[in-house]
């Protein structure tokens, strides 16, 4: 006789089915609808709760932790206010395809519909924005709804998945049982590329007098940096990376020519121009990498690897598609290149690279070393030479963030964590915050700048309270950096709103909310100031660096150009 | 071109918002969508009919793939199939018109399915055209109110879409 198991409430088997996922962290702030949930956290120590200041420090901290780890981040937030506030992380994360699960309270399944206080229809309100979600009506289908949330969320392309859960569901009980796998007959990710398309790519890419590599934040999310490298150091071939693919391949390595698009290096760009074959690889030609899709390489053939079939022929019509798992894929591709008779043609290969190596003479991240205004870019060189470029490095949007992708070089996958697709200021600070609590031995920084810090700056106190001790280097330009540069390009120097006015003293901001504040005004002072930051290891310290105010990020292809007309530095604004 | 796309989704609440979402958040038409369960009740079958390039009723095709919900898609008009499409019209019968509507009712192969002193209420089915053609045929003064289901479609021999 089989003994029957206890039953258990909603709000416990939610509090185990989560313990025996395996999550150790969860971001969260409480309220009407997770009570019961709130409760059975209380009288546990399995899963850490991170009380954040606002439900969208929860979805960046959590994103940040996916970014890092490669495991899904977790969060737990009430109904209304509290699912909207999450929103703007949920979209984060989907725009770059980062495995999180959210779980929102809801008001009980008999007042749904009603109006009722704090509710929001949070399945409509995120259904734009999440990879799937689900309303849990019956406490029966809540554990095996958990397992499917994480499953969706981590397989195939990764992304968001909310789960909705109301009120009276965490107090009605059940036995409680967690599946071992699930199967769903509506999702199957494909896994295996095709081996004819394999074969052909091959040898298309073997035949190429001009070849080039382009990866994204597929090769990092499908954890093959490893096959990457291999591949591309067999071939030779040169390799850029996007703004979300840095680190998939090593940054300092000779065969890597840098970021490509709007703001990648001249090299990596008349490269993308001029190639015979392109092999894309987990990477979704998004309008900032390819300028205008007109001119985009225009002598290529074009083999596109990824693991989403959307993502093929969306905006660049593809000559050899493999849909499949990146790190499978390029594990059987780099058996066929290694089994093949015909080998890479050097001498085409040595004059290709002979010409890139002429671009690259061009040093199109030259700025004006010798300034005493603090240059923002001199900041980042620093950091990385001071850490050396073994930091996790997250950042905000804007500026700041496109010299820090130029002058901190990424040799390792997961250090660079930053909103590529949705752009969203106020990621990078929560952001660091979930990383550290990943890697609370590692050294993590904020790159961020006076407008994208205050957006989510409550979150200075979720530091504290969790003694999470990341750097924030603040480069403070007084202006909405990107803003004006384009204000200055493109609209005549009417800087409309972008000037930063009333900005709070940051040193006493951050020594207000416990933390450690430090201003430098002097290009002489920065390495300095950032060694001395790096040695507090246990305390947050904000650097409020006191940076030229009319820097512009160069190299720029501006809208509607091609990677062969970029804008390059003048010589009068390098002086 | 006019595509017309089959679909077996789970029978399941917010399906049809998610597919009715994607529509609308990436600008892709839609002509007509109709949906009910199948045999299996928790399978619903779907015909979107839709019209765009080739590139964007593949683009179509992958993304509604993509979705959770989705079990299987299958665009009908690239090979044989049948489509029809039920309305329902009542028009005003009255005098030398009340002949002439019955007359052009069996003509179009329809049923006449509720009478009063004034009015009928035709039933029809046929393709779009068809259906275009009766209202065409009609005197539009007469007409009171039109009701179309939309295309449903099947492919026609052995070909079967099953979960």
């Amino acid at each position: 006789m089989s003994k029957t198991k206890p039953k258990l409430r909603g709000a416990e088997i939610f509090v185990r089915a989560l313990a025996d996922e395996g999550v150790r962290h969860l971001f969260g702030y409480p309220g009407g609808a997770v009570l019961h949930i709130y409760d059975e956290l209380f009288k546990q120590d399995k899963i850490e709760h991170i009380l954040v200041r606002h439900e969208q420090g929860a979805t960046h901290a959590a994103d940040g932790y996916a970014r890092a780890t490669g495991k899904p981040g977790c969060v737990l937030v009430t109904s209304g206010p509290g699912v909207t506030n999450a929103i703007t992380g949920i979209a984060t994360a989907y725009m770059d395809s980062i495995p999180l699960v959210v779980f929102s309270g809801q008001v009980a399944t008999h007042l749904i519909g009603n109006d009722a206080f704090q509710e929001v229809d949070a399945v409509g309100i995120s259904r734009p924005c999440v990879k799937h979600n689900f309303l849990v009506k019956d406490v029966r289908d809540l554990a095996s709804t958990i397992k499917k949330a994480f499953y969706v969320a981590a397989s195939g392309r990764p992304g968001p998945v909310l789960v909705d859960i109301p009120k009276d569901v965490t107090a009605d009980v059940c036995e409680y049982e967690y599946p071992e796998q699930v199967e769903m007959r509506s999702y199957r990710p494909v896994v295996k590329g095709h081996p004819g398309q394999i074969k052909r790519a091959a040898s298309t890419l073997l035949s190429a007098k001009k070849p080039m590599i382009y990866s994204g934040g597929g090769v990092i999310l499908g954890e093959a940096d490893a096959e990457l490298t291999e591949m591309t150091r067999l071939l030779g071939y040169p390799v850029t990376n996007t703004l979300m693919g840095l680190g998939a391949y090593p940054g300092t390595d000779r065969q890597f020519i840098g970021m490509l698009g709007m703001h990648g290096t001249y090299e990596a760009n008349m490269a993308m121009h001029h190639c015979d074959v392109l092999l894309a690889v987990g990477a979704r030609f998004d309008d900032r990498v390819t300028g205008d899709l007109e001119k985009f390489c225009p002598y290529a053939k074009i083999i596109h690897i990824d693991v989403d079939p959307s993502s093929i022929s969306k905006n660049v019509p593809v000559d050899i598609p493999i849909v499949g798992d990146v790190k499978s894929v390029l594990t059987d591709l780099l058996a066929q290149l290694k089994n093949h008779k015909q080998k890479p043609d050097q001498a085409a290969l040595e004059a290709w690279w002979e010409q890139i190596r002429e671009w690259q003479g061009i040093d199109c991240l030259r700025y004006d070393r010798k300034s005493k205004l603090i240059k923002p870019q001199y900041v980042l060189e620093k950091l990385y030479e001071l850490t050396g470029g073994d930091a996790f490095i997250t950042s905000d949007v804007g500026q700041h963030q496109m010299w820090a992708a130029q002058y901190y070089k990424f040799n390792k996958p997961r250090r660079w964590i930053n909103s590529g697709g949705l752009g969203t200021m106020g990621f990078g600070m929560p952001a660091a915050l979930g990383v550290k609590t990943a890697f609370p031995d590692e050294t993590v920084a904020c790159i961020t700048g006076e407008a994208s810090l205050v957006m989510c700056i409550q979150e200075l106190s979720t530091a504290l309270q969790y003694n999470l001790p990341v750097k924030i280097i603040m480069l403070n330009n007084r202006y909405m950096g990107m803003v004006r540069q384009w204000q200055e390009f493109f609209y005549d120097k009417r800087y409309s709103h972008s000037y930063m006015e009333a900005l709070p003293d940051f040193v006493k901001l951050a020594e207000s909310f416990g933390h450690v504040g430090v201003r430098i005004e002097q290009a002489a002072d920065v390495e300095s100031a950032l060694q001395e930051a790096l040695d507090m290891k246990d305390r947050l310290v904000l650097m409020d660096f006191v940076t030229d105010q009319t820097e512009n990020v160069y190299p720029m292809i501006a809208a509607g150009k091609g990677h062969n007309e970029m804008h390059l530095p003048s010589e009068r604004e390098l002086a | 071109m006019r595509h017309i796309l089959s679909l077996l989704v789970e029978n399941e609440a917010g399906a049809l918002s998610r597919i009715a979402g994607l529509f609308s958040a990436r600008a892709f038409n839609i002509e007509s969508l109709t949906v009910a369960p199948t045999e299996d009740d928790s399978v619903s079958r779907m015909t979107i009919v839709t019209v765009g390039s080739e590139e964007i009723v593949e683009q179509i095709t992958k993304q509604l793939n993509k979705l959770v919900d989705v079990i299987k898609v299958v665009d009908l008009s690239e090979s044989s199939h049948i489509e029809r499409e039920l309305m329902l019209i009542k028009v005003n019968a009255k005098g030398p018109a009340r002949e002439e509507i019955k007359r052009l009712t069996d003509i179009f192969r329809g049923r006449i399915i509720d009478v009063t002193e004034n009015t009928y209420t035709i039933e029809i089915t046929g393709d779009g055209d068809k259906l275009d053609a009766f209202i065409q045929a009609l005197d539009a003064r007469l007409i009171i109110e039109v009701v179309r289901t939309g295309v449903s479609g099947i492919a026609r021999g052995d070909k079967a879409i099953r979960a």
